[in-house]
């Protein structure tokens, strides 16, 4: 057999064609899209789409080109360069995140960290009604319901893939974690044992 | 921002100090919160609110949150005859739980800044937002139908439902006081009732007033109720005086 013939690069074309249908599919979803998906409506396996996700994100990245490939809310998605972002704006605005007050992101705080999650709960942690807060939050497409309440049959909320997208989380997971979390908890305690250890009896 | 509201100083008859110290002395159960004045730190703290000039809503948030807790916290000290109902708020339960909602409140103040600096650092990333566009739909195939049935079916609906009943519009009832007469004279000749044989073969409304009226006279202590459990025979029997004398509310 004649060693040149090998040469010729079979792989790597198919996984060009491949990438070809996955930017079409990142172009036409208006929702990332995750591996499961593509796989499905690829009519392939793990491996391939992954191959051809690597040759649309190198084709689409920053500099390269005004669309980005991004791995975000469980899956992929294409948007907008950086560079691109002024322009953008002139003509788009993004209406979910606008305006977003400090109570809105501390109850979506919590409802990405104890999600499913009910009113009565986030109100028992904030101290305060969140009725309002919640349905806010519900409008932007931050939060959805999510179920029922076994004990009460209050309505549950969890954050939306919206949510991961508007600040760029893969997943949860990659919210800080918990323990990283109220630092000065710890502190603030400490400060006011101090205070009273140092008050005259 | 808050710091104010910790550092806010106050000169009670009880304690004299900054509010968080006095926090912190509940908590660790150095003073009786019973002895201190509420009323006087809300004042103390709107005074000091004056005098800045300007209004701090982070720290108005927070006073409000302490100063909810506190109140909730000497309301239960100051039931202690009321134990059993109230046997999952003792507290030290209660301390420790106002200790776990702040802890637990700084956490989410916490994962809200982060959350801030993350949506400031994307603020310029523009992307397409849309609903999630449907997946082709199967085609679905239909049971043989039996029109019969539907007919059925409608004919149902057209039959005119019956006229709702309105006697209970015209229900009268009767007054409390007819009731507070009843319990007491029962009580002149007897020590101790049962609530279910007392109003057997009353009404549903004359039932519920005659409830009323023994709530008015538990709360004028002429009575003392029990029930061992909830739903439960509900007992009455007359109050002790030397009890109802000892029981002087004071105000928050």
């Amino acid at each position: 057999m004649d060693r040149p013939l090998r040469l010729i690069p079979t792989q790597p074309t198919a996984a060009d064609g491949l990438a070809r249908i996955v930017e079409a599919l990142l172009v036409v979803a208006s929702q990332p899209l995750s591996l499961d998906e593509l796989v499905a409506a690829t009519e392939t396996d793990l491996a391939s789409v992954e191959e051809a996700l690597e040759v649309v994100a190198n084709r689409f990245s920053e500099e390269a080109s005004g669309i980005v490939l991004e791995r975000v809310a469980g899956g992929y998605a294409f948007r907008a360069s950086a560079e691109a972002s002024e322009a953008c704006a002139r003509l788009f605005e993004r209406p979910a995140e606008r305006g977003l007050s400090q109570a809105a992101l501390e109850t979506a705080a919590i409802v990405a960290y104890l999600g499913p999650v009910s009113r009565p709960e986030i109100a028992r942690i904030r101290g305060v009604n969140v009725d309002g807060v919640v349905a806010g939050l519900v409008e932007r497409g931050l939060i959805a319901e999510s179920g029922r309440d076994d004990e009460f049959g209050a309505i549950r909320y969890r954050t939306t893939p919206l949510f991961e997208r508007i600040f760029g989380l893969e997943s949860l997971a990659a919210l800080p974690r918990v323990d990283d979390l109220g630092a000065d908890v710890a502190e603030i305690r400490e400060r006011l044992e101090a205070v009273a250890e140092k008050r005259p009896a | 921002m808050a710091v104010a509201v910790r550092e806010l100083e106050l000169d009670l008859d009880a304690f004299e100090g900054p509010f968080d110290l006095l926090l912190s002395l509940v908590l660790r159960e150095e003073i009786e919160l019973r002895e201190v004045e509420l009323a006087e730190i809300v004042v103390s703290f709107v005074e000091h609110l004056a005098q800045k000039g300007e209004l701090d809503l982070d720290a108005c948030g927070e006073f409000l949150i302490l100063i909810a807790a506190l109140l909730e916290l000497k309301a239960r000290g100051m039931f202690p005859d009321e134990d059993a109902e109230l046997a999952e708020l003792e507290p030290e339960v209660a301390a420790e739980e106002l200790a776990r909602r702040l802890a637990e409140y700084r956490r989410a103040k916490e994962a809200a800044q982060w959350l801030a600096e993350r949506m400031h650092e994307r603020r310029n990333l523009h992307f397409r937002v849309g609903p999630a566009p449907l997946a082709p739909q199967s085609e679905r195939k239909l049971a043989q139908q039996d029109p019969e049935k539907l007919a059925v079916a409608l004919r149902l609906l057209a039959i005119e439902p019956p006229q709702p009943s309105v006697a209970h519009m015209a229900l009268r009832f009767p007054p409390v006081a007819q009731f507070l007469e009843k319990w007491r004279s029962l009580l002149l000749h007897r020590t101790r009732l049962d609530f279910d044989q007392e109003v057997a073969g009353l009404s549903r409304v004359e039932i519920a007033v005659a409830f009323l009226a023994l709530l008015e006279l538990r709360k004028q202590n002429e009575i003392a109720l029990s029930q061992a459990a909830p739903f439960a025979p509900i007992r009455i029997s007359r109050a002790e005086n030397e009890r109802s004398l000892s029981w002087t509310v004071r105000s928050a």
